[in-house]
């Protein structure tokens, strides 16, 4: 057999007839049938997505929010309930971008990251840099025996209370962006599809008789490939295309995630002061025909930019993108892709393209 | 896995039918449709465009990738199925009834050198491994 990684879930999508692929080293389905099918699902109903592969990391010790100050561009200060979450980048000291995760704030001494799959070795090994640097004395577990399943669509609260009696006494309060913690049990309202929905953190070796009763409560299996285009609908963006070590999030459409409004020095931070912004992530939707991919050439009166994402829009019914373009270009502008040999005419527009089942543009 | 018999293929995944008239009907195999996955885009050549052998002539885009269809033989294209471009599902459907293009080929004795069926599985199973 190959060497790729496993989930605790795997054997369940193999039984289920998922078409698996090697997703960064790890063995992941990349749909169970139709992918706009299960694109579909998600907008409409309950879909399921096993997201084991990426890491939660518990951060312990009593210097843990100064610690996260200096760590990250968003500034931990803005959670002081227990619970709550914010989306943040992890800069180096040039100020791209080494991650985008989300961190929660449990206690003084206890926050969880969650971090991506492909980066999460370097993730670590740079926090643990830092760590030692700067004299924190913390302690940082990565949680591989957890697993991780995002339940999405209008559909998830009524689905997970089915398949979890009594959690509705959690789901009932739950705010967006917040989370609960039950024993080694987490309970987060958060997703990457633009609906409502819940990323639930379990034992690994709970989570194939959990998943199997989500789906007994209505809750259908969505692939990789579904989760894709449900995040690039809802203008979300994805490490390692639209954002990397060599951009600067503020030519990735995240100047919202950066707070510089206090004197708080985080790394990367001086050098997004020094550094002149001349790029912008913009949306743009194919108005000939044909699918926009990352890569191709935009050509704008300002200047080229490139795509970072494309794809075909199942909610929308035509190709949309995320682009890095100059600046100065605005929504309604219109721009040609180059695509194999042609050029196509496309138009930008303000993202989020799709949210909470509807189309925005 | 869905192979028809009394049909020709390519290494890359096209299928072809010789037609009484001598002329082939060309489109891509169910184990390339499903490869792709949901197919969503498809460019047809235009008619009486002539093909060298293995010309990229045709394209077919799924949600998930972009993929040239290549001329399985040098000819000139006689006709292009509209049907297809209007509803690219249709390929994911049936890859056989939906067929992409038609060509009258330079040399019919050409056709020889496209593959048998059990050639075609064979090349199937071997790249699955």
């Amino acid at each position: 057999m190959s060497d790729l990684k496993h989930t605790p879930l795997n054997a369940t999508h193999r039984e289920l007839g998922a078409k698996m692929v090697d997703f960064g080293g790890w063995d992941m389905p990349v749909n169970y049938g139709s992918q706009i099918e299960e694109h579909h699902t998600v907008r409409s109903g309950c879909g399921l997505f096993d997201v084991s592969h990426m890491l939660p990391l518990d951060i312990k010790g009593a210097n843990v929010r100064a610690f996260l100050r200096r760590l990250v561009a968003n500034n931990v200060d803005k959670l002081q309930v227990s619970g709550k979450a914010l989306y943040s980048c992890m800069l180096n000291e040039g100020g791209g971008v080494i991650d985008d995760l989300i961190i929660y704030f449990m206690d003084e001494n206890w926050f969880r990251l969650v971090v991506n799959a492909g980066t999460a070795e370097k993730d670590l090994a740079w926090m643990e840099k830092m760590n030692a640097d700067w004299g924190m004395g913390l302690t940082l577990t990565p949680r591989r025996d957890l697993a991780m399943i995002a339940i999405q669509g209008p559909n998830a609260t009524q689905a997970l209370n089915e398949a979890l009696p009594g959690v509705d006494s959690i789901t009932v309060s739950l705010k967006p962006f917040n989370a609960a913690a039950m024993g080694e049990m987490f309970i987060a309202r958060t997703g990457y599809t633009g609906e409502d929905g819940y990323e639930v953190m379990v034992l690994a070796k709970s989570a194939p008789f959990f998943w199997k009763a989500l789906m007994e409560a209505g809750g259908k299996p969505i692939g990789l490939g579904a989760r894709d285009t449900l995040r690039l609908e809802a203008g979300m963006n994805l490490y390692g295309q639209d954002m990397d070590e060599t951009t600067s999030p503020l030519e990735s459409g995240l100047a919202w995630t950066v707070d510089m409004k206090t004197e708080r020095d985080f790394v990367g931070r001086a050098a997004l002061e020094k550094s002149e912004v001349t790029k912008q992530l913009a949306g743009l939707i194919l108005l000939d025909k044909g699918v926009l991919r990352s890569h191709q050439t935009v050509h704008t009166k300002n200047g080229d930019g490139e795509i970072t994402s494309g794809t075909f829009s199942p909610t929308m019914q035509q190709s949309i993108a995320l682009a890095r373009i100059p600046l100065g270009i605005a929504p309604g502008a219109e721009v040609e892709v180059e695509i194999r040999d042609k050029k196509l005419r496309a138009k930008v527009v303000k993202y989020p393209f799709v949210r909470n089942g509807k189309v925005l543009i | 896995m869905n192979i028809p018999a009394d049909l020709k293929y390519t290494p890359s995944h096209e299928w072809v039918r010789v037609e009484a008239d001598g002329t082939l009907t060309i489109g891509i195999t169910h184990h390339a449709q499903d490869l792709l996955g949901d197919m969503v885009f498809i460019e047809n050549p235009a008619a009486g465009r002539a093909l060298a052998k293995g010309e990229e002539c045709a394209v077919v885009e799924s949600v998930k990738a972009a993929s040239d269809v290549y001329a399985p033989v040098a000819g000139e294209v006689v006709a292009a199925n509209n049907d297809v471009e209007a509803s690219p599902e249709s390929v994911n459907k049936d890859a056989y009834s939906a067929w992409m293009f038609k060509l009258k080929p330079a040399n019919p004795g050409d056709v020889a050198g496209l593959l048998d069926a059990a050639a075609y599985q064979k090349l199937v199973e071997s790249e699955a491994h």
